[in-house]
């Protein structure tokens, strides 16, 4: 395997994100209808997907300007529900951090959940590769994903197609995050954190947009290491 | 929607800054040091610490039905989640998913 070319790694990382696509697509379309019909600019909303590339966020964000908060209240609860990638920046940081600075920035910028998840996975499974490798497997991921997810948010802002609720794309959201955690649920030092974070950001919902999920979150990573530091995993 | 033209642009450049320096942060500061093992310890949780509590109150009060648990959506979870651990694969997991989701409300349910 360390012998792949770094397009037939790229080509291969483009395969395995490619699954994401089918719920890239349709919840990009959403924020693309959404935001569009609650007043932003062609130009605002493609903005928002180029810059920000965070669905989550994104919509946090849009929810909390239909409910007329300060500007800067909006901006904190979107960043703090995306505090989550400074960890994944630094889950990457032992695999990704020799690399030279720009390819470090570029990263930087499509560091996001499924470029994450799809990359750590593979660089734990392949620890012979070579720098360029592990940059070609992470923006495999990230380029075809990141472009999509323009794409159709410019699609949903210019068609402004109506969507029936039926069709239920709320809730591509959640299937996603389920996809990308439940393979990787493999010892009881996983299954503790998972629960724990459940568990709290459930008891937790009261607080701001994002701050209880991150106490949540906090607790759950202290939860699973301690598991694992007992003997039970990883 | 109220805001000025000049307060959703700074909303957007804020938004946009701020996500990047989160996702660059430690992939920048770092470097190509290695950390200390308790730290590796905690941050090989950080993706079901986060995710599972991102998830568990869209799933219990989804959005779309005005928070109301909604069985097309639960059953979704737990067939995305059930495929997810019984395959190890993302794409069947979120295929079951989708595949309940959708099938569910062809059926009316």
């Amino acid at each position: 395997m360390t012998t792949a070319s770094n397009t037939g790694i790229f080509l291969r990382a483009a395969l395995d994100g490619a699954p994401f696509m089918l719920v890239v697509a349709p919840f990009g379309l959403l924020f693309g209808v959404i935001s569009t019909e609650a007043g932003l600019s062609l130009a605002e909303v493609i903005a928002f997907s180029v810059l920000v590339i965070a669905g989550a966020a994104q919509f946090t964000a849009l929810q909390l300007m239909l409910e007329h908060a300060p500007t800067l209240l909006i901006l904190a609860a979107g960043l703090v529900v995306n505090l989550r990638m400074a960890m994944y920046a630094a889950a990457l940081a032992p695999h990704l951090g020799a690399a030279p600075l720009r390819w470090r920035l570029l990263m930087g910028y499509f560091n996001f959940d499924q470029s994450f998840a799809l990359g750590l996975q593979a660089y734990e499974a392949q620890p012979a590769w070579s720098m360029p490798q592990k940059i070609a497997y992470f923006l495999g991921v990230a380029l075809p994903l990141g472009g999509l997810w323009v794409l159709v948010t410019w699609l949903g802002a210019v068609t402004g197609a109506i969507i029936p609720d039926n069709y239920a794309l709320d809730f591509a959201m959640p299937i996603t995050f389920l996809a990308l955690v439940a393979p990787g649920l493999k010892s009881p030092a996983h299954m503790a954190a998972a629960a724990t974070s459940i568990a709290l950001a459930l008891a937790l919902a009261w607080l701001p947009a994002g701050l209880g999920l991150i106490l949540a979150a906090m607790a759950a990573m202290a939860v699973g290491a301690e598991v694992e530091r007992r003997g039970a995993g990883p | 929607m109220s805001y000025d033209t000049w307060e959703i642009w700074l909303l957007i450049g804020g938004l946009g800054l701020g996500t990047f320096l989160i996702r660059f942060s430690f992939l920048g500061l770092i470097g190509g040091r290695r950390m200390p093992e308790w730290v590796l310890r905690h941050l090989r949780y950080a993706p079901v610490a986060v995710l599972p509590g991102l998830v568990a109150p869209l799933v219990i009060w989804p959005e779309a039905t005005g928070g109301a648990p909604d069985l097309p959506r639960a059953a979704a979870a737990l067939a995305t989640l059930a495929v997810g651990l019984w395959t190890r694969s993302t794409i069947w997991s979120i295929l079951a998913g989708a595949g309940t989701l959708f099938g569910l409300i062809a059926l009316g349910v």
